[in-house]
């Protein structure tokens, strides 16, 4: 197999080059697609035959949820690569990443206690769902603060890219904890084998939302990612060059 | 891919296993501890514990919701299919509680099979449609338990509040 591609992308110069032409493209689409899929959601969608005009609420839920979960994917990818392949890139981008679930997850969790008052009556309760996503949440904290206190760079990200590895057996814990327990959070709406459980008029918008968020994702991450790019290669002669 | 690197991905895998193998039991030991609540089944089966505070979740049968007209206390009966118990609770109930939709309650079982519960939730499920499409299957289906229960009633009363 050819793994010239692979290092390439690994290389910080090429990506930092790279990722520049993305940027506006990335810009442009998320906030597009962010922007129609909220007006779409929250102004022009119907109500719901039951939760009325609360339901509304997903169009930013659902995406956040969808997010939280699959940054921390991309990180023990991330972290996978850092451990086998020792690329100095896949840690950066590690970095860069976690507060970005952070906020995702946060997101979630404030959304869903916002819906779950009116729907269901409380703000929260301790089902498998819920506490997964909260465990999720103290994954990404614990990986932002174990970075914080070990200085070498190099042990840092090795610890880091362990500690994340470990984490991702929580993924598919909260993906099936529906289905696995008896849980007061609903199963999932949108399925990939079968028929989402939604109108089309609902479900336009969100699924818009969904890679709307996505794309945003992606935009704030390359954007950080070039910094942290900058600053760990500030000694190397084509940043000295760059910024000169 | 060299032997070193080869060696690593190798460790790596060995390391997601494990801890996948290790959590996998501890949840297998758990499982029943993870449960949020017992299904009427499990209550009527016994399985369920008598006279502790635990909880509770299934369907609201149809029909079965019996309001006191003195006060707050209300009785109905949740099915999961395969066993029915009846709940009693005085208190305000949820928004979404309706007939033929599933509720999360808070109490303890007696020994005569009565949930007496302290706190009811309502459980959503996954489907969301328009009005319309609901009131299209009414038509179609008329036997379908429509949402009756206390939703309905507040939202009538609230669309004449409103004046509309």
């Amino acid at each position: 197999m050819n793994w010239t591609f692979f290092h390439k992308l690994g290389s910080p110069k090429w990506f930092y080059d790279i990722s520049g032409k993305w940027l506006p493209w990335l810009q442009v689409i998320s906030l597009v697609l962010i922007v129609v899929a909220l007006v779409w959601g929250l102004a022009f969608s119907p109500s719901d035959y039951l939760q009325g005009n609360s339901y509304r609420i997903i169009f930013i839920h659902v995406p956040a949820s969808f997010l939280a979960q699959s940054v921390y994917l991309m990180m023990a990818t991330a972290a996978a690569v850092t451990l086998i392949w020792k690329i100095k890139l896949a840690d950066m981008a590690l970095k860069v990443m976690a507060p970005i679930g952070v906020s995702f997850c946060i997101l979630s969790l404030v959304t869903g206690a916002i819906w779950g008052q009116p729907t269901w009556g409380t703000w929260w309760v301790w089902d498998a769902r819920l506490t997964s996503m909260l465990i999720l949440l103290f994954l990404y904290i614990g990986i932002i603060a174990l970075r914080g206190a070990i200085h070498t760079t190099e042990a840092a990200a090795k610890a880091c890219a362990i500690l994340s590895l470990v984490g991702v057996v929580n993924i598919p814990i909260i993906k099936f904890s529906v289905d696995w327990w008896n849980t007061l959070h609903q199963g999932a709406t949108l399925k990939l084998t079968e028929k989402p459980s939604m109108a089309p008029e609902m479900l336009w918008p969100l699924l818009l939302a969904i890679v709307g968020f996505y794309l945003f994702f992606m935009m704030v991450m390359v954007l950080r990612l070039r910094i942290e790019i900058i600053s760990r290669e500030r000694k190397t002669r084509w940043v000295k060059e760059l910024v000169s | 891919m060299n032997a070193v690197r080869k060696q690593r991905l190798i460790l790596v895998l060995l390391l997601l296993a494990g801890v996948g193998v290790a959590v996998a039991l501890m949840l297998f030991a758990l499982r029943e501890n993870i449960n949020h609540y017992y299904s009427p089944a499990q209550m009527a089966a016994g399985d369920a514990p008598t006279g502790q505070r635990m909880r509770g979740g299934g369907l609201v049968v149809p029909g079965s919701v019996a309001r006191d007209t003195e006060s707050l206390k209300v009785s109905f009966r949740i099915s999961d299919g395969a066993g029915e118990v009846t709940v009693h609770y005085e208190g305000i109930l949820p928004d979404l509680f309706v007939e033929g939709s599933g509720v999360v309650a808070l109490g303890t079982l007696g020994s005569d099979g009565v949930f007496a519960a302290t706190e009811v939730l309502a459980k959503h499920d996954e489907n969301y449609m328009p009005p319309e499409v609901q009131k299209a299957i009414d038509d179609a289906h008329p036997g379908y338990p429509k949402p009756t229960g206390q939703a309905t009633v507040q939202r009538e009363l609230r669309s004449l509040q409103d004046g509309s």
